[in-house]
């Protein structure tokens, strides 16, 4: 009940901020800020609280919904789940805090916006009934594109089109998959059913599960994003407002990764397994083309949004080589990414405050006037680029270390995309923060440095001491 | 006297209709349009006219008179509306018409 | 404890001096990051004395556990866990005791940047992570430290942001090292693959134990080893400035001379020497690859000393004798010989390190004019500096009795009789020993003796500090060489020495020694136009100007393997890069939208309320339908 409470509350939040901004200008930010931190409280005592260990699914609800079709209402977690929609919250308290200055207009309907994208990806992560969680899929989906079309950059109209086009259709395969699924269920059991453990429990043959795979496989592929239906993601990430930016390169990614984890390799294991090579090799791709296009970019958030494919490309990969060590560094890059990619994009809005541009040839020189933020936008590119001793190196060392045990090929050539991302993340430190100071802006304020170091220390103690996720099963 | 062969009745009404057809895209003049699907109506009427007289029945010619007094009740109308097309847009062109885009 | 400590004493200045930045005067900054190179120069020698006390060969201490790599056939756990063995105290040494030196030298060097504080910051950092390099006792926080130095060598490089030719400097070293890295990371990736271990020792016994067993290495596993020392050799090509890799180095030396001398000339690059002599077990097991780095080495040694020979920028021809250097390293281990290659290791950094700090101070004197054509007569302007950079020089020709003699001769000595080496490398070190011997003087000549060919007047730094650093450091490059290392516990031979029945020919030993001697005499005469003051001859100023001879211009440029890179990897992927910013795959994707559109254009055409188009199309609909009917 606590889950769901949680999910209406942030709801009701929201609607309470996008009444009251009306009344009292400013309150919103802070309604939306103390109603993340109290309901990430309760989470994390209710998840601490909780008797059963979160080893396997823990159902916590299961009620009947639509009784016609036996659609339940039920939630469900996991260490996984546990895991990311921790991740969820700290990115969403950084959303708001990124938010403090950028958001003027129509702010109460922007939280409104930002606390239901919030409360969708939770139920997301959450959701066990595959009727409900297609229903969360889509909860998350409309206000993500409210708040790229309302409050993004000038071609957001485009930009929440696209995205939304792209998630909208490739989701339709997956609702295919899953009313097929449910009808197979009710061939073979007589009864009609969505819910995740039951599917669990069917035995498939293979010829029917390989269709069945794809369906979903596509969805979450798009969500990754993997090559060739990446493209949504630079446009959105670019004309996001930071927050969102924030929330579909930290949060948004990692539905689609775990998607494909628990409806594709855990679902599907045989077809998955069967389907690895391709997917292997649209992830090495994904990789090296990511990081080659990131390098081609002269827009500061494009160029993060092209690491993003990179890096999901690691994921994808580690995911597809069914090896235990791969499994973990596919989690750990998940979240190191989740966090390292906020932080670029923080970055990148703080830069687009004060210059009013996010294009690099405008930019160069900056560390001269703004030690810290040229510190920090150098550590977080090193995360980018794997530096040993952040979480994203322990992430992509993991993941080719399993790569390697299975398929050596993919993992070299996807060691390449260590090479590339050193160049993008040097393109993307030097001309930025180095050469001759084209102007000359502000440090970082006390809010803004709130969360670069918040940011970097988390990433530095998952570098330093990954043993902090990797104690966790995940399930394996 | 020797019978004009369907043949050739059908030839005369098929490009009598052609020519009405023409006419009424052609032109852009709402009274030429009335006119030529006039002589359409009478390409069809020549046709009627002589399978009537092809096949010796007179259903043909029964044809031929609802036709004209189609045409007639049509013209009247048709008529009717051109005048207050003259009124409300001082032209007859019929490409002003399109208002409604379709 | 005191093992666990070392790298903290500069990691906590480091923090200090980042975080209290301009806040903190040249005194209390010097004093920090000074002092702290101090304590780990102090805790290192007392660390070495420990270790050659204690009865182990080693001394390990766990400072936490980093994660755990769980394979099918066993659990490889890697910690944050540091190991103390001969050879890692030979480093640590050098690296703190040399460290200390520079930092002495740089905070008077430094003394007027206005970022003095954030200089010393990165030094700092530069001693925590190089320390990890050798102390790591696992492949992967020896990765960590080896990605770190990397990183910290990119912010000296490119300590001076402002200027463009830096900032690229420092990423051409950045990623060209990346590339040598990964190639170490696949390494890695492969070493676990096939063996399930990655740290050090146990590797190292692993090998060991199947390699001199009766059975031996399967054919799969000694593929493997080949692959994985082939690989590891990449990373040490990538960091030690070798072949093919070497091309970062001469332009590293756009950062501030002290940096040169620690970085790019005692620690760091020879970074990829300590890896190879740390892992000789690996490539004991894989001769062909032991042959491919004496080779490697070889070449690199002699390109390096001819591209020397025609360089006008005095750091450029010190960067390119360290490349060369280090090529003699690489010789050596190629050969097996590691005690000589790591000796050879220490009395370099001694040298070069002094070399580079003389230079500096010779540089910060004229103003920072680096053309060695616009210097010339300092021996009587400078003679301290001069006197020093004499010493530096004799050892880096190997002089009898010099340090660099030492550690030389006992590379050359071994490599006749090597079988993974042979006559013919011997032969490349013996030209390579010539050139040296032959740009060192040209070098000196061109710097120190002739006419001076500079106007300004001398800026005469007196500074205590970069005194006694330069005096110290003299002092170890002259009677380094009587340090006696004792490896033998530390490299492992695959079998005992048999006799050797072949007698390598006597007068091997004299042509060695003599070479230098040789080289000097050569250029005494050949470079006479150099040495003369020839405002005694003709009373009039004559420019010396560098060689303009293609070949010339061909070895300063670094014989053309820039070049060569340019257009074979930077130009095409730039190509590509530039060709595909719109994303072609995008495009493909957007062209539905497009066809789409399109469409849609086309409909909203066709409605367009025009009756008599309607009745047109019904027309030509009908003949449509009845022609085909009739058809």
């Amino acid at each position: 009940m606590t889950l769901t409470f949680i999910m209406l509350a942030l709801l009701f939040a929201g609607a309470l901020a996008w009444f009251s901004e009306n009344r009292w200008q400013g309150c919103a930010k802070w309604l939306a800020l103390i109603v993340l931190a109290l309901l990430a409280t309760v989470f994390t005592i209710f998840v601490i609280s909780h008797d059963q260990p979160f080893d396997n699914l823990q159902v916590l609800t299961r009620v009947s919904w639509i009784q016609t079709f036996n659609i339940e209402y039920s939630i469900a977690l996991d260490q996984l789940s546990i895991v990311l929609i921790t991740l969820t919250w700290l990115l969403a308290i950084i959303c708001v805090l990124v938010s403090w200055q950028e958001i003027k207009q129509k702010a109460g309907f922007y939280y409104f916006n930002l606390l239901a994208t919030i409360a969708g990806i939770i139920g997301v992560f959450v959701a066990v009934d595959m009727f409900l969680f297609f229903f969360f899929w889509e909860v998350m989906l409309l206000p993500m594109t409210a708040i790229i079309a309302i409050w993004g950059h000038e071609k957001r109209h485009f930009a929440a089109l696209k995205f939304f086009i792209f998630t909208q259709v490739s989701s339709l395969f997956m609702l295919v998959a899953i009313i097929a699924t449910g009808y197979f269920h009710l061939l073979v059991t007589g009864e009609l059913s969505f819910h995740y453990l039951d599917w669990l429990a069917l035995d498939m043959p293979l010829s029917l599960t390989q269709y069945l795979m794809l369906g979903f496989f596509i969805a979450f592929a798009v969500k990754l994003p993997s090559v060739p239906v990446h493209s949504w993601l630079p446009d959105a990430h670019t004309q996001a407002p930071t927050a969102g930016s924030v929330l579909l390169a930290g949060v948004l990614l990692k539905t689609g990764a775990y998607g494909l984890i628990r409806f594709v390799i855990f679902l599907f294991p045989q077809a998955s397994m069967q389907f690895a090579p391709i997917a292997a090799t649209l992830a090495v791709i994904s990789i090296v083309y990511g990081a080659k296009m990131a390098f081609a970019q002269q827009d500061f958030k494009r160029l993060v949004a092209y690491s993003s494919i990179s890096h999901m490309g690691f994921v994808m990969l580690a995911l597809f080589a069914f090896n235990s060590i791969a499994f973990q560094g596919a989690i750990i890059t998940m979240i190191a990414h989740g966090l390292s990619s906020a932080a670029l994009f923080s970055m990148a809005g703080m830069i687009y405050l004060r210059i009013h541009s996010r294009n690099l040839t405008d930019m160069g020189g900056f560390w001269q006037s703004a030690p810290r933020m040229g510190g920090f936008a150098l550590a977080f590119a090193g995360a980018a680029f794997g530096l040993p001793g952040l979480a994203n190196f322990i992430g992509e060392f993991f993941s080719l270390v399993g790569v390697f045990q299975v398929m050596p090929t993919f993992a070299i050539i996807a060691a390449l995309g260590l090479i590339g991302s050193a160049i993008y993340g040097m393109v993307l430190f030097q001309s930025s923060f180095q050469g001759t100071a084209k102007q000359e802006i502000l440090d970082l304020s006390h809010r803004e440095l709130l969360i670069c170091s918040s940011l970097f220390l988390m990433l530095l103690v998952i570098g330093l001491y990954p043993n902090l996720l990797l104690n966790f099963s995940f399930g394996v | 006297m020797t019978t004009i062969p369907l043949f050739h009745v059908l030839v005369l009404s098929s490009l009598l209709f052609a020519i009405g057809f023409i006419g009424v895209v052609a032109r852009k003049n709402t009274l030429f349009i009335l006119m030529s699907l006039e002589v359409m109506l009478n390409a069809v009427g020549v046709a009627f006219i002589g399978a009537g007289s092809a096949w010796q029945q007179a259903d043909g010619q029964v044809m031929f008179i609802l036709i004209l007094t189609l045409a007639a009740a049509e013209v009247a109308v048709g008529l009717a509306l051109l005048i207050r097309m003259q009124k409300k847009y001082r032209s007859l062109d019929i490409d002003l018409l399109n208002e409604m885009r379709g | 404890m005191l093992l666990a400590s070392l790298p903290f004493y500069p990691l906590v200045s480091f923090l200090l001096l980042i975080l209290f930045a301009k806040r903190l005067s040249w005194r209390l900054a010097s004093a920090i990051s000074v002092g702290a190179m101090a304590l780990t120069a102090l805790v290192s020698g007392l660390l070495v004395f420990e270790l050659s006390n204690s009865s182990s060969h080693f001394i390990s201490v766990d400072l936490w556990h980093w994660f755990s790599l769980s394979s099918q056939q066993r659990m490889a756990e890697v910690n944050v866990s540091f190991y103390l063995d001969g050879l890692s105290a030979v480093m640590i040494s050098v690296v703190s005791g040399v460290g200390f030196l520079i930092h002495l030298f740089a905070a008077a060097y430094m003394k007027d940047d206005a970022n003095f504080s954030r200089f010393m910051a990165y030094m700092n950092l530069f001693i925590v992570a190089m320390l990890i390099l050798v102390l790591a006792d696992n492949l992967v926080l020896l990765y960590l430290g080896w990605e770190g130095v990397g990183l910290c060598s990119f912010l000296l490089i490119g300590f001076w942001y402002q200027e463009q030719a830096n900032v690229l400097a420092a990423r051409k070293a950045f990623i060209v090292t990346r590339i040598g890295d990964t190639s170490m990371a696949i390494g890695l990736f492969w070493l676990f693959s096939s063996f399930g271990e990655l740290n050090i020792t146990a590797v190292s016994e692993l090998i060991r134990g199947v390699g001199s067993s009766e059975i031996g290495f399967s054919l799969q596993e000694s593929t493997d080893i080949y692959w994985i020392a082939l690989l590891l050799l990449g990373g040490a090509v990538g960091k030690s400035a070798q072949l093919p890799l070497q091309t970062w180095l001469p332009d590293a030396m756009a950062g501030p001379t002290p940096v040169s001398a620690l970085i790019h000339a005692a620690t760091m690059v020879t970074a990829g020497v300590y890896l190879i002599a740390r892992m000789h077990s690996v490539f004991l097991f894989a001769p062909e690859v032991m042959n491919y780095v004496a080779w490697l080495g070889a070449i690199t040694l002699l390109l390096a000393g001819l591209a020397a020979l025609a360089q006008t920028d005095i750091k450029r021809v010190l960067a390119y004798s360290t490349m060369s250097q280090i090529g003699y390293m690489m010789l050596a281990l190629g050969a097996g010989a590691w005690s000589a290659g790591v000796f050879h290791l220490m009395t370099h950094a001694f040298f070069k390190a002094l070399l580079f700090l003389t230079a500096g101070a010779v540089i910060l004197a004229l103003h920072h004019q680096q053309n060695i054509f616009k210097m010339g007569g300092l021996l009587k302007r400078l003679p301290f500096e001069s006197a020093l950079f004499v010493v530096g020089l004799i050892c880096l020709m190997a002089l009898p009795g010099t340090s660099g003699f030492f550690s030389k001769e006992a590379i050359i000595a071994e490599l006749w009789l090597s079988t993974t080496a042979g006559p013919a490398l011997w032969w490349c070190a013996i030209i390579g020993a010539l050139l040296t011997s032959i740009y060192s003087c040209r070098l000196f000549f061109l710097a120190f003796l002739g006419n001076e060919r500079f106007t300004e007047k001398l800026h005469i730094e007196k500074a205590s500090l970069m005194r006694s650093a330069l005096l110290i450091l003299a002092l170890l490059s002259l009677f380094g060489g009587l340090i006696s290392l004792d490896l033998s516990e530390v490299f492992f031979k695959i079998k005992a020495e048999e006799l050797i029945s072949v007698n390598e020919p006597s007068w091997l030993h004299t042509i060695a020694i003599a070479t230098p001697f040789v080289g000097i005499l050569f250029s005494w005469f050949y470079f006479k136009n150099y040495r003369v003051d020839s405002n005694l001859e003709d009373g009039v100023k004559t420019n010396l100007t560098a060689s303009e001879h293609r070949f010339a211009i061909f070895c300063r440029n670094g014989l053309g393997f820039d070049s060569l890179y340019d257009v074979l990897l930077i130009k095409p992927y730039q190509l590509l890069a530039k060709l595909n910013r719109r994303d072609f795959i995008d495009q493909t994707m957007m062209s539905t939208a497009w066809y789409v559109g399109l469409w849609h254009d086309v409909m909203t055409m066709i409605q367009n309320g025009n009756l008599r188009w309607y009745l047109a199309a019904f027309g030509l609909a009908i003949m449509t339908l009845i022609g085909v009917s009739i058809l």
